[in-house]
């Protein structure tokens, strides 16, 4: 005999992940406008690699296929290792980074709710330790040749001096910290006209497409508000503030906001609800740590960018968020009877 | 206007709330047969005073209270007890309890009524009357009223009209038919506690009985408010309206009374009025039949009518597969449908799949922490699904399980659709039982402890009284040979003297093996043992008689 | 060199003293283990583990002497309860000790009942009461189930009835969770 509620929301996990799946779209459209549709082909790819992993392992692991199949939650991370990784990585890097996440990160920790990391940080963790070069190989702004794109992910022979560029937080970071030049933020960022005006020229545009599709997230109730505002006003205040000191070797909020993954970040990979904290204080220094731990990396780490390594660092800490921030119950919150009646 | 609270948390789930309110309240006709359970309420049963056979009349008391909070119990009819027997009765675990049945002989006879004048009684009789009439609360949780009327110290007085949950109507068209009884029961429940304040509180989707409850208000007195509160499921949750009135949080282990506030239903202080000027007592209520129905109604219905009668006014429709008693939140699925309507049944929904679809599968939990946004509690639920399916009972009280409500909230909200009231329900009886095995283990040890140790004294006892004898002989023995060496009579001396000490040996072992215990025996345990005794006298008495 | 040596042995003295300090200030009066693995056998009392008593059994389990699956009234539970508090594995109850039954309660037919005593002195909580020649009855709320009672009676007048669920002492259900099903 089934016992009350008798009645429930129409809401459903597989909702809440077609949601976020949707709420990449536009920020994909700018990618796609930007540095062409080899990241269709990525996106395809992790996404087939995702599903028939999830499928094996369920398998194997005697669950249910067709119920948590259909419950979106590979196909988001697959989405996201796509995004994170460079498009025109070869494919055997998508396909290894999306084993990695769905096997290793979430199937081993036990499954759909289980994992204390976020998958797709740990295949990009795993892939850029184990292959810095490719990794970091990303295509230049207004590179649109599919045929070159669809050499570089599936041909042999990989011709990419073409393709490849640094990107913005990349040349930064190798330009500004060699000894011999007095470079600047400004001398760096400014002389080259490829990197447009704010984060970048086309990444720009695709964290806009990201912040959109966060936005609206938060309007459908699937994400907290709290998550990517804390993230984004932690990493816009540390690095404004460090700005102000010295804007010629530190690189200013609008930049920080909009290059790199931040915006993926702040909406997307710090909101994932199983890796990340709870709790309403929780989340906000969940959030904040992330973007602390990311402005750090970025400007002083040895990798281009820090959203996976922080979002790793801060998932080991959200047990002992959540247990310090629980929140206290109704009626026992001290000194807040409004006729100063004490409980 | 009065400035209102908020509360955590809360749901909007479609209201249905519509269906039985298009048609009039009307009299549920009497049954063929009432089924009156003894326990209505919380606390202890009150002592049953008729026997099968005999003939009751309407309002006639059948229960007693006795000690503990337990309050009479009347006949809804005037007819004759046909039997006093276990029968199923509306609980979630389909377990049979002690209940009267009553066969109707339709006369509908009254026994004499004795009205009080509220102005002139004193408290303790209209309590006593409170008590004798038989009030329970008639929200739900059906506490003895004449406690709650006892309360010291209260300063406002709440009415509970808000009545959130989905499909019951019950307390709506009460509050538009019967305002005035409401109105004179919370008057008189006002002047008991001496509150200087009193507030009748409703959703604000019932304009209809706002409107009927000003109007009742004021002519009665212009002091007393009726406000309208913000609809959110559970509004209408004891503490959450006291919340959203007066700003209070009632924690888990505290009483409203301790905050100087006390609340009671719309249907409780109907009862009240009821009861005091009219002398009435609480045998029959308002009831919602609603749901997959095609004629959903409120009706009056006595207390004891069996549900499936009930519902059979209804007319149920075909694809009806369960009814649930309460509202769809926090209702339950009755097992047996000849359970009988209760003092604090409200509402019978007939269910469909249609209406209440099975639930689909439960998927792992995904910490998106809906839950927790949804609780009025304001708990941690997920933390607490966690703790309570590793049957972490030690974590799940630290978390505060208690002070889960039961509403339901987390449970309607969760994407993953996990049964989470289910597993806070099994850790909140397994913690219960786990303190009472406790309980009585340490007690087990406690005696058993206390008879080792008796054992031991006893032991020792013996001990000492032996050697003290065998010294005694000794000594006799000595002096018998010492005073006469060579008298021929020592040797039956000896005897004697050793026959003696045998013969005290004897005494002392036989003493001790009665049993000690009966000196220091408890009232309960003499009790026990007179009760024992008699039936015991009995049985050989009727033994004596068969031979 | 020496001034190592005389700092290495200046700590050892001072840690020393620091442990032996500790040992007297914080001595744990008692053995806490016993009391612990005491406080989870449910004092039934009934000796079925083959100890007088649930407190010799704890101090047989607590110097190694006895497992932890001798316990039939603490069922699976009581052992894994024992698993856990000392780190050993969960064995099944082991069967030459008894089984686990439904909690039940001594009921003595008190018709047949002659009065000899010996189950008042049977039983280990003095939860029957009566006297010589005079019939005896038992306290149920007080009675653990152990069955010790039941042997010594002459005329087999003392039934072991299992305590019939009421409304009092229903529990809900684990829930059943329905994917663990279909795995």
């Amino acid at each position: 005999m089934l016992n009350s509620p008798y009645i429930t929301k129409p809401a459903s996990v597989s909702a809440v992940m077609f949601k976020v799946l949707a709420a990449l779209l536009p920020g994909i459209a700018a990618y796609v406008w930007f540095f062409g549709a080899g990241i269709l082909l990525q996106i395809a790819l992790a996404s087939i690699t995702a599903l028939a992993a999830e499928a094996a392992v369920l398998a194997m692991r005697g669950k249910p296929l067709g119920l948590f199949l259909k419950d979106g939650s590979a196909l988001v991370t697959a989405w996201l290792i796509a995004l994170t990784f460079p498009s025109i990585a070869p494919w055997w890097l998508i396909v290894l980074g999306v084993l990695v996440a769905i096997v290793v990160a979430k199937h081993l920790y036990g499954g759909l709710g289980q994992n204390p990391f976020n998958p797709a940080m740990v295949a990009f963790c795993v892939m850029i330790v184990a292959y810095p070069q490719l990794m970091s190989q990303w295509p230049a702004a207004g590179f649109t040749d599919f045929a070159a794109e669809f050499r570089a992910i599936f041909g042999a022979d990989r011709h990419l001096d073409a393709i490849v560029m640094a990107t913005p937080l990349d040349a930064l970071r190798t330009v500004l910290r060699l000894p011999e030049t007095r470079a600047t933020v400004e001398g760096v960022l400014g002389s080259n006209a490829t990197f447009g005006n704010i984060g970048g020229r086309g990444w720009e545009w695709v964290a806009l497409g990201y912040l959109a599709g966060g936005l609206w997230l938060i309007q459908q109730g699937v994400i907290s508000w709290r998550v990517p505002t804390a993230f984004l006003a932690t990493l816009g205040l540390i690095s404004g503030a460090f700005a102000l000191v010295d804007a010629t070797q530190y690189a200013g909020p609008t930049f920080h906001l909009f290059t790199g993954g931040a915006m993926l970040g702040a909406f997307f990979i710090a909101t994932d609800p199983v890796s990340g904290a709870t709790t309403v204080r929780g989340q906000i220094i969940f959030a904040a740590g992330i973007a602390l731990l990311t402005w750090i990396i970025r400007t002083f780490g040895a990798y281009p960018d820090g959203i996976a390594f922080a979002t790793l660092l801060m998932n080991i800490c959200v047990p002992l968020i959540d247990m310090r921030t629980q929140r206290p119950v109704f009626g026992r919150k001290t000194g807040k009877t409004p006729d100063g009646r004490q409980p | 206007m009065r400035r209102l609270f908020g509360f955590w948390g809360g749901i909007k789930p479609d209201s249905h709330k519509n269906e039985s309110t298009r048609l009039p309240v009307a009299k549920a006709p009497l049954p063929s047969l009432l089924t009156v359970p003894l326990r209505q309420n919380a606390g202890a049963s009150p002592r049953i005073m008729v026997k099968a056979g005999d003939p009751v009349l309407k309002g006639q008391m059948i229960a007693a209270p006795e000690d503990g909070l337990s309050v009479a119990l009347h006949a809804p009819t005037s007819g004759h007890v046909r039997a006093i027997e276990a029968r199923a009765i509306a609980h979630p675990s389909g377990l049979a309890g002690i209940c009267a049945i009553i066969e109707p002989d339709g006369a509908e006879r009254w026994v004499e009524l004795e009205p009080l004048d509220a102005a002139r009684t004193s408290p303790e009789q209209l309590r006593r009357r409170l008590r004798e009439a038989g009030l329970v609360g008639m929200g739900g949780a059906a506490f003895p009223s004449y406690v709650k009327a006892g309360g010291t110290a209260i300063d406002t007085l709440i009415i509970n009209g808000a009545e959130c949950e989905p499909w019951i109507t019950c307390d709506d068209m009460l509050m538009r038919t019967r305002g005035e009884d409401i109105v004179g029961g919370a008057i008189m429940l006002r002047e008991l506690l001496g509150a200087r304040k009193l507030l009748i509180g409703i959703e604000d989707n019932k304009p209809e009985a706002i409107a009927a409850m000003r109007a009742a208000a004021t002519r009665a007195d212009p002091g007393l408010e009726v406000v309208a509160v913000p609809t959110r499921y559970p509004a209408g949750g004891e503490k959450q309206l006291i919340r959203v009135l007066t700003g209070l949080e009632i924690p888990y282990g505290k009483l409203p009374s301790h905050f100087g506030v006390q609340c009671f239903n719309v249907g409780t202080a109907a009862a009240v009025h009821r009861a005091v000027s009219r002398g009435k007592p609480l045998i029959s209520r308002l009831v919602t039949l609603t749901g997959n129905v095609a004629e959903p109604r409120n009706y009056e219905v006595a207390i004891g009518m069996p549900v499936n009668e009930l519902i059979a006014l209804a007319h149920p429709q075909a694809d009806t597969d369960r009814y649930l008693m309460g509202g769809p939140m926090m209702g339950f699925a009755l097992p047996d449908l000849a359970v009988p309507v209760v003092k604090a049944t409200n509402c019978i929904i007939a269910a469909s799949p249609t209406l209440f679809p099975a639930p689909t599968p439960e998927m792992p939990c995904i910490r998106c922490g809906a839950c927790a946004q949804a609780c009025p509690a304001e708990l941690a639920p997920y933390e607490l699904y966690w703790f309570a399916r590793s049957q972490n009972l030690g974590k799940c009280q630290e978390y505060h399980l208690f002070d889960c409500i039961e509403c339901g909230c987390c449970a309607f909200v969760c994407p993953s659709r996990i049964r989470l009231v289910d597993y806070y329900r099994y850790a909140k009886s397994s913690i219960r039982a786990r303190e009472k095995d406790k309980l009585a283990a340490d007690h087990a040890r406690e005696r058993y402890e206390f008879r080792l140790a008796r054992e031991e004294r006893e032991k020792q006892d013996k001990a000492a009284k032996l050697a003290a004898k065998a010294a005694e002989t000794k000594a006799k023995l000595a002096r018998a040979s010492a005073g006469d060496e060579s008298a021929p009579a020592s040797e039956s001396d000896d005897k004697k003297a050793l026959i003696e000490a045998a013969m005290a040996k004897a005494r002392e072992q036989t003493t001790p093996a009665l049993n000690t215990d009966v000196h220091r025996m408890t009232a309960e345990q003499q009790a026990q043992v007179t009760v024992a005794e008699a039936r015991h006298a009995a049985a050989t008495a009727t033994a004596a008689k068969d031979t | 060199m020496i001034t190592a040596l005389l700092v290495m042995a200046l700590g050892a003295v001072l840690l020393g003293a620091a442990l032996g300090y500790a040992a007297v200030k914080f001595r744990v009066e008692g053995d806490p283990l016993v009391e612990k693995i005491d406080g989870i056998l449910p004092q039934t009392q009934c000796g079925q583990c083959g100890y007088p008593g649930c407190r010799p059994y704890a101090q047989a389990i607590a110097n190694g002497d006895a497992d932890i699956n001798c316990c039939p009234p603490g069922g699976e539970d009581g052992i894994r309860k024992l698993a856990d508090l000392l780190g050993r594995e969960f064995k099944p109850l082991s069967g030459e000790h008894g089984v686990e039954k439904p909690k039940s309660v001594a009921v003595i037919d008190e018709n047949v009942c002659i009065g000899c005593t010996l189950c008042l002195q049977a039983c280990p909580v003095d939860a029957i009461v009566g006297a010589a020649k005079q019939m005896h009855t038992v306290i149920a709320p007080q009675c653990t189930g152990c069955e010790l009672c039941v042997a010594p009676c002459p005329v087999d007048c003392i039934a072991m009835v299992p305590i019939a669920e009421s409304m009092d002492s229903w529990k809900w259900k684990y829930p059943v969770i329905e994917i663990r099903k279909a795995a």
